[in-house]
C-alpha cells in the first residue's frame, strides 16, 4: 500500500524527471513529506511563477517535460502565468497543485481556488484527481499528454485527502487515450504535392518555427534547405533551428524582422512554414502577407492550419518524418538569381546599429556576448527590446540555445527560465539577457541560482525605461512617455517620486550581492568584454548591469497592422 | 479573417466526448474563450455509458467552423467531432410553449397545433401549453405562427441531430 503522496513522487521519478521546482504549502505537505526522500533534486523557489518558468526553461533546454509542485489557492494562481507562457509556446510541463480536502471543495475554504477552472484555458489539459487509486495512471498520462502532438503544460490538482489516502494501484504500460490521436507521419499525397511545388518554385522561402525545435528537426531542415537551395527565415521560436551563419539564413521575419526575411517573404512565389503558426507578429497585415506566394504549412497541430493565413498546401504531421520524406523528393534546382537577390538583402541591410556611438549601446553588449561565448551559450531572454536585440545580434547555430517567451511575451521569464536551463545543462554557459524592467519581475529567484551553485550570467541592459513601450509611445503616441520611465529623472508630471533619488534605484549590483551573487556594473564600451569574460570565469551566479543609451530603438520595425514591406529603419 | 466570400450559416456540430465531470465546462470555455457563439447546446448520454454526445448549433462561415471543429478535436476529452452540416443528417428539437388562450382563441390555436402534429399538454383558463417535436425549421415556423396569440413562455431543448447513415 502506498499513500497518494508517495504515488505522486514515484510517478514523477518514473517519468524520468531529474529536477523538480516548487514551493510547499498546507495542501501539499504530504507530497513534500515524500519529496524529503525523493531521488531527484528539488529547487525551492521564492514565488510559484518562478517554479513554472524554471520547469519551462528546463523543458526548453532539454526537450523533456519540466515538473513543478505548488500549493492550493495562491500557489496555484501564481502558477497561472507560467502555465500560460508554456501553453502559448507548446512547452511540455507537468504542474502538480494541492487542493483543499474533497469534503471542503466549494466551501470557500482557506486557500481554496477552483484551480482546474482557472487553468483550463491556459493548459493543454488538466485534472482534478478524485480518488487515490487514480493517481499513478493520471500522472503517467499527464506526462504523456504534455509530450505528445503539440506539447504543452498539464496541471494535476490533487485534494489533500486524496494525497493521504492509500492505494494498491500502480501504473505500467502505455497511455492510450481515445481523444488523443496526434498524426506523426504526413500523408504521402500531401508531401508529394508540396515537393512538386518546391521543385517548380522559382523563388521559394522556408519559414521555420518552434516546431523545428520541438520536433528535433534542425538537421533535417538544414539538409532540406541546402539540397533544395531554399533560403530559410527562422521565427523567434525557431531561432537556432537553422544556423544563422549559413549563407541561406535570412534571420528573423516579422515586426522586428530583417530586411532580407521580410523582403523575401513579400516577393516569394512559395512559402513553406515548417512548424511556424503564422503568428501576427510574423505576418503583419494578413491580407498582404506573402501576396504572390503559394502557402504551404507543415504542422503537427491541425488547428494551426489556416488559423490566420489561409494555406494552399497543408501537411499535418511531425516535422521530422515529413522533412525526411521531402528531402527524398526534392530535386536540386537552379535558383542562382533568387539566392543572389536574398544575399544582397542580407549583405546590404543586416541588423545594424551605430558603431560610432560613444555611449554604450545594448546591441553592442549582445554582440560581445556572442563573441565571448562563440555562439555556444544558452541565451535566455526576458521580453522587450533586449529580447529583439538578443535575436538580432547573437549568432545562433544550434537548436535550444535561444530560450524566450514568444507567444505570451512574459516579462520576468528570463531569470527563472535560465535557472531551469542551467539546472538541466550544468556544463553549459547560460546567459540571461534582461531589461531593467523585466528583471525586476522575478529577481527574487536569483537566490535559487546561488543556493544550487548555478553559474548563470545575468546581463541587465539598463536603459532606465520599459523600453519597448517607450519606443511605441515615441513612434505612435506623440512622444508622451506615460508610465515607462524607471529611472527617477525625466518622468511624467504625475509620476514624480523621490526628492533626492539615489544614483541607482534599485542598485542592481547591491541587489545581486544581497542575493549572494556577484554584481558588476558596466558603463563604457571598453569594459564589456572583460566583464563578460570575468563573469564566465567565476563559475558563480553573476549579474552584469550594463548602463546603456536610454532611447535606443529596435529597428527594423513594421508598424502594427502594416504590411511586411513597410519596414521603418528609423523614426521618420 | 477575410471578410469576402463568406457564407454565414448555422452549422450543427456533434461531438462524442468522455462522460466525465468538467468536460462540458471545458468545451463551453473553449467556445467562449475563442469568441465563437453557440445558439444552442444539448448534451446527453449515449449507448456507451462512458461517452456523451454533445450537439451544438453554431452560426458562422466555413473558416470559423473549421476552427471550431479543429479546436474541439484538440481537446483530450473529445473523441470525435463532426460538422453534420457537411453531410446529410436528421435533426429534431422539442419545445414547450405556453400561449395566451381565451375561449375565443383556443380552438384556433388547437387547429394550428393539429396541423403541426403538436400536442396540447395543459389547458388553463387563460393559457395553454403545447408540446412540439420536429425539425428545427418547422419548430421555428410554428413559434412564428403562435406569436399573434401572445407567447407567455418557451422552453426549447436545443437541436439534436444524427447523420442519416
Amino acid at each position: 500500500m502506498r499513500t497518494g503522496a508517495k504515488c505522486v513522487v514515484d510517478a514523477i521519478r518514473d517519468a524520468g524527471v531529474k529536477t523538480v521546482f516548487g514551493l510547499p504549502g498546507g495542501t501539499v505537505l504530504d507530497i513534500f513529506a515524500e519529496l524529503y526522500h525523493a531521488p531527484f533534486e528539488f529547487f525551492l523557489v521564492r514565488h510559484e511563477q518562478g517554479a513554472t518558468h524554471m520547469a519551462d526553461g528546463y523543458a526548453r533546454a532539454t526537450g523533456k517535460p519540466g515538473c513543478c509542485i505548488v500549493t492550493s489557492g495562491p500557489g496555484a494562481t501564481n502558477a497561472v502565468t507560467g502555465l500560460a507562457t508554456a501553453n502559448m509556446d507548446g512547452i511540455p510541463m507537468v504542474c502538480i497543485s494541492g487542493q483543499v480536502p474533497s469534503s471542503m471543495i466549494g466551501n470557500d475554504a482557506f486557500q481554496e481556488a477552483d484551480t482546474v477552472g482557472i487553468t483550463r484555458a491556459v493548459t493543454k489539459h488538466n485534472y482534478l484527481v478524485r480518488r487515490t487509486d487514480d493517481i499513478p495512471a493520471i500522472i503517467a498520462e499527464a506526462f504523456q499528454i504534455a509530450k505528445s502532438g503539440r506539447p504543452g503544460p498539464v496541471l494535476v490538482d490533487i485534494p489533500k485527502d486524496v494525497q493521504r489516502g492509500k492505494t494498491e494501484a500502480t501504473f505500467s504500460g502505455t497511455v492510450n487515450r481515445r481523444g488523443m490521436k496526434p498524426i506523426y507521419e504526413g500523408q504521402p499525397r500531401q508531401i508529394a504535392k508540396l515537393a512538386k511545388a518546391m521543385n517548380s518554385a522559382r523563388k521559394p522561402v522556408i519559414l521555420a518555427g518552434g516546431g523545428v525545435i520541438a520536433g528535433g528537426a534542425s538537421a533535417e531542415l538544414t539538409a532540406l534547405a541546402r539540397k533544395a537551395k531554399i533560403p530559410v527565415t527562422t521565427t523567434l521560436m525557431g531561432i537556432g533551428g537553422f544556423p544563422d551563419t549559413d549563407p541561406l539564413a535570412l534571420r528573423m521575419p516579422g515586426m522586428h524582422g530583417s530586411v532580407a526575411a521580410n523582403s523575401a517573404i513579400s516577393e516569394c512565389d512559395l512559402i513553406i512554414s515548417v512548424g511556424a503558426r503564422f503568428d501576427d507578429r510574423v505576418t503583419g497585415k494578413i491580407s498582404e502577407f506573402a501576396p504572390h506566394a503559394i502557402k504551404a504549412h507543415i504542422d503537427i497541430d491541425p488547428s494551426a492550419i489556416s488559423k490566420s493565413v489561409v494555406v494552399d498546401l497543408p501537411v499535418i504531421g511531425h516535422v521530422k518524418p515529413v522533412l525526411r520524406e521531402l528531402i527524398k523528393l526534392i530535386e536540386p534546382a537552379d535558383r542562382r538569381e533568387w539566392l543572389a537577390r536574398c544575399r544582397k538583402w542580407c549583405t546590404e541591410s543586416p541588423f545594424a546599429y551605430d558603431a560610432k556611438e560613444t555611449q554604450l549601446l545594448p546591441q553592442f553588449v549582445i554582440e560581445k556576448i556572442s563573441e565571448v561565448t562563440r555562439g555556444d551559450a544558452i541565451i535566455v531572454t526576458d521580453v522587450g527590446q533586449h529580447q529583439m536585440w538578443a535575436a538580432h545580434f547573437y549568432q545562433y547555430t544550434k537548436p535550444r540555445t535561444f530560450i524566450s517567451s514568444g507567444g505570451l511575451g512574459t516579462m520576468g521569464f528570463g531569470l527563472p527560465a535560465a535557472i531551469g536551463a542551467q539546472a538541466a545543462c550544468r556544463n553549459r554557459n547560460v546567459v540571461t539577457i534582461a531589461g531593467d524592467g523585466s528583471i525586476q519581475m522575478n529577481f527574487q529567484e536569483l537566490v535559487v541560482a546561488v543556493e544550487h551553485d548555478l553559474p548563470i550570467t545575468v546581463v541587465i541592459l539598463n536603459n532606465g525605461y520599459l523600453g519597448m513601450v517607450r519606443q511605441w509611445q515615441e513612434m505612435f503616441y506623440r512622444k508622451e512617455y506615460s508610465a515607462v520611465r524607471l529611472a527617477q529623472n525625466d518622468r511624467a508630471r504625475n509620476e514624480k517620486i523621490a526628492e533626492r533619488p539615489p544614483a541607482y534605484l534599485p542598485d542592481f549590483v547591491k541587489l545581486a550581492e544581497a542575493h549572494g551573487a556577484v554584481g558588476m556594473r558596466v558603463t563604457r564600451k571598453n569594459e564589456v568584454t572583460s566583464a563578460l569574460r570575468k563573469s564566465f570565469a567565476i563559475r558563480r551566479p553573476v549579474v552584469v548591469e550594463c548602463i546603456v543609451k536610454p532611447d535606443e530603438n529596435v529597428y527594423p520595425m513594421v508598424p502594427p497592422g502594416a504590411s511586411l514591406t513597410e519596414m521603418l529603419q528609423s523614426i521618420a | 479573417m477575410n471578410s469576402n466570400n463568406q457564407h454565414i450559416r448555422k452549422h450543427i456540430i456533434t461531438a462524442l466526448v468522455e462522460n466525465q465531470p468538467g468536460v462540458l465546462a471545458r468545451i463551453v470555455g473553449l467556445i467562449s474563450g475563442r469568441g465563437y457563439n453557440i445558439e444552442s447546446l444539448n448534451v446527453g448520454p449515449t449507448q456507451d455509458s462512458t461517452v456523451s454526445r454533445l450537439t451544438m448549433l453554431v452560426p458562422g462561415d466555413d473558416r470559423v467552423l473549421e476552427q471550431v471543429t479543429k479546436q474541439l478535436d484538440k481537446l483530450v476529452d473529445v473523441i470525435k467531432v463532426t460538422d453534420l452540416t457537411r453531410e446529410t443528417f436528421l435533426n429534431r428539437e422539442c419545445i414547450l410553449v405556453r400561449v395566451a388562450a381565451t375561449r375565443k382563441t383556443r380552438s384556433e390555436i388547437i387547429e394550428l397545433a393539429d396541423v403541426f402534429g403538436c400536442q396540447v399538454i395543459a389547458v388553463r383558463a387563460n393559457s395553454m401549453v403545447l408540446q412540439l417535436v420536429g425539425e428545427q425549421d418547422i419548430v421555428t415556423d410554428f413559434l412564428e405562427l403562435m406569436k399573434p396569440f401572445r407567447i407567455l413562455d418557451v422552453s426549447r431543448s436545443g437541436v439534436i441531430a444524427m447523420a442519416s447513415e
